[in-house]
């Protein structure tokens, strides 16, 4: 899931400066689940913008706001009507593919912030940085990459504490937590797994798959 | 090949020292320090923006030390460079005459002191050490590319942590950089003979054929020890040397002696030196002095260690 949350809203007011009549469009997956972008957070925008010198003249919910077919369709609802800018309150993905299918400014009034884990209502954990080239397999289905503030592959470096990151102490050390889990899969010998050269050119952006043209 | 490299590999007692760039373009004390230096260790460490705190390039400085007749060793950390500008650094360095390495993780960004910086992390240790082996062996760059000329030599080396837990991270790590070209590991600062017996014991059983250096940070004051502990992984200083130290300073308050707890850190790092190199510990030692580079003529007097032996 694509975890977002909301902007401050005072930046989101400076973008709409100068615009009065507003459309939102929020998204009834990733951003309901985050609470920023479904039936009830649409509602209390609508309020705060019309509370603050704004006319909301539609919303649409489509979803998925990253579905460029299905956001096409969702955005005729605009057409006819008279409109300054699109609030979009799904991710940076959606705002973007918002923007491909009308001619307005779109405002984001989300941040994207990662690719995560739902662990229970409104907590969400990283645990996948989209690398290309995935190396949990070896690592008791934990992803260094992600979860090593260092992304190092190789094992730890020295700066933990009591098992804690040195970057973040709310954070376990990645490469404890993978030795522990090697242990209790019978495993501990991929420790050994040397990947000095793990290289990042699948992680170069923008990336496009076609299952069509078969890449 | 380099002194450290040839007192190593021929079995004597290695001495390695630390320097740290300026946080500036003015070299002139790093340069009066290096003087205290000459004719007494094998090398010296110039560190590549230590705690991710800005400052004068690892590379400049050893140019300079090099200039001025020392050995620099180029510490090159994974954080603030891609592959590409680490080759580039040395392929420089070696111009310069520097073929003495060590790889380093490097601390995060956000323990610096400037911490929109973007941590780059492309290449681990394991990735420094493994990208310059591979260039050794095929005159190629780290895309495959054919050097104008034969790939630069450098001699290898890695840091180690010895109070880990669990240790076997630690081994199993360097064991990994070991097989990655690295020669010789210094160690982070060791306090006590047991601590790092253990961790050499633990080297031996894992047979990972490599020199180790042990890390000696020679300590100013007690409130040093003891933020050092509480703040620093993989520092454990024994109460027993905090309260040598407290003394000291309540020794010197009453007596109106200034630097008495400098002068015992002095003391307890000689003890250490001495001991590892009289029971053969391990291969040799680092000193980081941490900008009192000027003890090290001190220490190594008072420990009976010479590199001319």
């Amino acid at each position: 899931m694509i975890i977002t949350q909301k902007k401050p809203i005072e930046e989101l007011m400076a973008m709409l400066e100068g615009a009065t009549k507003v459309g939102l469009v929020g998204c009834g997956n990733c951003a309901t689940a985050c609470q920023t972008g479904g039936e009830k957070d649409l509602a209390e925008m609508k309020e705060y913008l019309e509370a603050n010198g704004k006319q909301v003249v539609g919303t649409a919910i489509p979803d998925e706001c990253c579905q460029k077919l299905l956001v096409k369709k969702e955005m005729k609802a605009f057409k006819d009507l008279d409109v300054d800018a699109i609030v979009c309150m799904a991710c940076g993905d959606g705002a973007q593919t918002v923007a491909d299918n009308v001619k307005l400014p779109v405002y984001p009034s989300n941040n994207t912030m990662f690719l995560g884990q739902v662990e229970r209502v409104g907590v969400f954990n990283e645990a996948c940085r989209m690398c290309g080239d995935c190396v949990v397999g070896t690592t008791g289905g934990i992803c260094p990459i992600t979860q090593c503030a260092k992304s190092l592959v190789n094992g730890p470096c020295g700066g933990q504490k009591n098992g804690k990151c040195e970057v973040n102490p709310d954070n376990d050390c990645a490469w404890i937590k993978i030795y522990n889990r090697l242990v209790e899969l019978g495993q501990e010998d991929k420790i050994a797994v040397t990947r000095a050269d793990k290289g990042y050119a699948a992680f170069s952006y923008p990336r496009k798959i076609s299952l069509k043209e078969g890449k | 090949m380099s002194l450290l490299q040839q007192a190593l590999e021929s079995g004597k007692f290695g001495v390695t020292a630390e320097m740290a760039p300026p946080k500036g373009c003015d070299f002139s004390k790093q340069m009066e320090d290096a003087e205290y230096l000459k004719g007494l260790v094998h090398g010296v460490n110039v560190t590549d923006m230590q705690s991710a705190c800005i400052k004068a390039s690892s590379l400049g400085l050893c140019i300079r030390l090099k200039e001025a007749g020392l050995e620099p060793i180029l510490q090159m950390t994974g954080r603030d460079r891609s592959r590409i500008a680490i080759i580039g650094e040395f392929l420089t360095a070696a111009n310069f005459g520097i073929d003495t390495m060590l790889a380093l993780t490097g601390d995060h960004t956000v323990v610096g002191d400037c911490k929109e910086s973007k941590p780059v992390f492309d290449l681990d240790s394991c990735g420094i050490l493994s990208m310059l082996s591979e260039m050794e062996a095929s005159d190629k760059d780290c895309g495959g590319n054919d050097l104008e000329s034969k790939a630069p030599v450098f001699y290898k080396g890695t840091s180690v942590t010895p109070v880990y837990e669990p240790q076997i991270l630690q081994i199993n790590k360097l064991k990994k950089k070991v097989e990655c070209g690295a020669k010789y590991a210094q160690t982070q600062g060791v306090f006590t003979i047991d601590a790092l017996k253990r961790f050499m014991d633990a080297v031996d059983k894992a047979n990972v054929d490599v020199h180790i250096m042990a890390g000696i940070i020679p300590l100013k004051a007690a409130g040093m020890a003891k933020y050092m502990n509480a703040g620093v992984p993989g520092i454990d200083v024994p109460e027993e040397m905090i309260k040598r130290l407290s003394d000291a300073a309540a020794e010197g308050k009453e007596k109106g002696i200034k630097g008495l707890p400098m002068k015992v850190g002095i003391e307890m790092a000689a003890e250490l030196v001495q001991q590892i190199k009289e029971e053969k510990i391990c291969d040799g030692v680092h000193l980081m002095t941490i900008g009192a580079e000027k003890n090290i003529p001190t220490i190594l007097e008072k420990a009976g260690v010479s590199i001319k032996e």
